[in-house]
């Protein structure tokens, strides 16, 4: 039964993805599988922080700056001319091995830029060693004091990127190449690949999802809710809570900045307002109101608001929507508003809350 | 041989001085008890050894070596565990699982091999359910395994948490006032317990405010008051000790004592 309840939503996940995808193609919407993909991609972000937020319990306003600088790392990597060094030997020596490719920009002339793969990794790297910079000092900080903390990184990274011009400033990047990722796969934004992209997107975001859960459900999982309910307590029973934090603090900044490479590959540019506090907002408020500590509500949620938005569903009012989100949820319904609807739902049908066996049971 | 010895440990609090210069030795193989009132250092004094506090001054050393201002966690992982005065049991999670947190530190796959599931790491992740099931089993509530731990009264806490402290296979326990908030019926089970952990090989060094709990388990009491020693010894020695009369227990405690004995 418990078994059936996990393996549930693995099995319908492709399901529903590819319903969905017949479903456009024959109501001849499927121009709205872009936002879709988007949508997607955003919300693999809300679930590294829903390991991050939800178990280990460390609040996280900085993540909108981890996806920033992993697709600014890749944009720049991959759009940044590097033909004046073509005839330095350690040019050719990349070349070589792939890290460097030659090709023609946009007026046939020849340049020459990191191929996207190495700009992937050097995007991960980046990420790693920012995010232990970062995670090391403040996770030390406790509730109020952390969220304050990683705002304010989020904050400077937006600035920095605003006002640099190898990031271009406010208009970010464009122009950013396609990417192989392997055997005809492709990460592009272009529309005759638009399905391509869909299950790339819903691929990666399964395999993720499979990662996390099998994180949530070991070791490593219950020393994340140890230290979420009682920190003292976790140290005591010999979990190293300094360094699990800042472990998962890492994993959920790689898995945002992932994100970030993908998304900018996808949609062919990034721009700083990828990197703006309101972003960071708006993941920590999808994670609320998928529940925090409840993997498939946090990506059930994110999608479905995430596409909405990006529909313009919510007009002008976009950002609005989402702090009243957040506001609403903390304040009415702490624990996300799909446990209570279950509860409901289920005393509506007339079965039991079935929330505590039975005493007697065993 | 003596497993713990601790030598003139001091810690203040602002002009508080809440441990003045304790030391103490336990053997291994021994319960050993900590008396004293309210505010006499005794917590203060445990949360020195686990860790969970830096000593002002002095000594902590454990099977010969020092664990003095060690992190709590590498302290579990010497074999000192603990439980706390007021059980912390984890809230969000089942009684199993909360036990199962005690096998962290004799266990060892992280982050890469619990994600992707690494040959070998299933393995390990059933062994923890088994060995924190027999440890339930051992304390007797096997059969609350799947409750949410916020759901059990106190009196079971203190019995999962004391299973948790086990599951870290500490070669000492520190448990620290097991016996308050039970009733006389709880108290006569964790009285047998803590014989049977003995009994173990598990050494136990116990803060206890009952004296019909401490008196009737210890092999060697130490007295703390105000953050000093002033008696040490077996529990005859304690009772009758002129010091321990006056200073902490009153003329009360001399009738109980002397009752207990006819």
């Amino acid at each position: 039964m418990n078994r059936l309840r996990q393996i549930l939503p693995f099995a319908l996940f492709p399901v529903v993805v590819v319903g969905a995808q017949i479903l456009m193609r024959a109501t001849e919407t499927e121009y709205c599988l872009t936002q879709l993909t988007m949508a997607v991609y955003y919300a693999i972000v809300v679930m590294g922080l829903c390991l991050l937020m939800g178990y280990a319990g460390q609040v996280s306003l900085g993540h909108g700056a981890f996806f920033a600088i992993g697709g600014y790392t890749s944009a720049v990597l991959t759009t940044h001319d590097l033909s004046g060094f073509k005839d330095a030997t350690w040019a050719a020596w990349l070349q070589r091995a792939h890290v460097l490719v030659a090709k023609q920009d946009l007026y046939g002339n020849a340049a020459m830029t990191v191929s996207p793969w190495a700009a992937f990794l050097a995007a991960m790297l980046v990420t790693f060693v920012i995010a232990l910079l970062i995670g090391y000092p403040a996770l030390r900080l406790r509730g109020h004091y952390l969220a304050m903390a990683t705002l304010g990184f989020g904050l400077i990274v937006s600035k920095m990127l605003l006002g640099s011009a190898i990031t271009g400033s406010a208009d970010g990047i464009n122009g950013v190449p396609e990417w192989k990722l392997v055997a005809g796969l492709t990460v592009t934004g272009k529309s005759a690949l638009r399905v391509q992209n869909y299950y790339i997107a819903c691929g990666l975001a399964l395999l993720l999802l499979l990662l996390l859960r099998n994180l949530i459900h070991s070791r490593v999982g219950r020393a994340l809710q140890a230290i979420h309910d009682r920190e003292t307590a976790a140290n005591a029973m010999g979990i190293n809570t300094a360094a699990c934090k800042l472990k998962v603090f890492v994993l959920s900044a790689l898995l945002a900045a992932i994100v970030g490479v993908f998304f900018t590959h996808y949609t062919g540019g990034i721009g700083p307002s990828e990197a703006g506090a309101l972003k960071s907002v708006r993941y920590v408020a999808l994670a609320a109101a998928g529940g925090m500590a409840n993997l498939w509500g946090v990506t059930v949620m994110s999608i479905a608001l995430n596409y909405l938005s990006l529909r313009g569903w919510f007009g002008s009012y976009d950002n609005a929507v989402f702090g009243a989100i957040l506001i609403s949820i903390v304040s009415l319904a702490p624990e996300g508003p799909l446990k209570p609807l279950a509860l409901w739902l289920r005393r509506l049908m007339g079965g039991t809350t079935g929330r505590r066996p039975d005493h007697g049971a065993a | 041989m003596a497993l713990l010895e601790v030598a003139g440990l001091r810690r203040s609090f602002g002009g508080l001085i809440a441990v003045d210069g304790v030391s103490l030795t336990v053997a291994a193989g021994q319960i050993k008890g900590v008396i004293g009132p309210n505010g006499a250092g005794k917590t203060t004094l445990f949360n020195m050894i686990s860790g969970l506090l830096r000593p002002d001054a002095g000594q902590i050393t454990f099977k010969d070596r020092p664990i003095t201002g060690l992190k709590p966690y590498q302290i579990a992982r010497a074999g000192i565990s603990r439980t706390f005065q007021n059980p912390s049991l984890f809230l969000q999670m089942n009684v199993l699982q909360n036990v199962m947190v005690g096998r962290h530190s004799r266990t060892r796959w992280d982050f890469f091999g619990c994600g992707l599931r690494w040959p070998g790491q299933p393995r390990e992740e059933r062994a923890i359910r088994e060995s924190a099931r027999s440890q339930l089993d051992y304390v007797g509530l096997a059969h609350l395994a799947d409750w949410p731990a916020g759901a059990l009264p106190f009196g079971q806490r203190r019995m999962v948490e004391l299973a948790r402290a086990l599951a870290t296979e500490p070669e000492m326990l520190l448990l620290d006032e097991p016996a308050s908030g039970l009733n006389t019926r709880e108290k006569e089970d964790l009285g047998g317990l803590i014989r049977r952990i003995r009994e173990r090989g598990i050494t136990i060094l116990l803060v206890e405010h009952d004296m019909s709990v401490v008196m009737g388990l210890s092999d060697d009491i130490l007295v703390l008051h105000n953050g000093c020693t002033i008696a040490e010894g077996t529990p005859a020695v304690v009772q009758n000790d002129p010091r321990v009369i006056s200073v902490y227990l009153g003329g009360e405690f001399q009738d109980v004592a002397q009752g207990q004995e006819s």
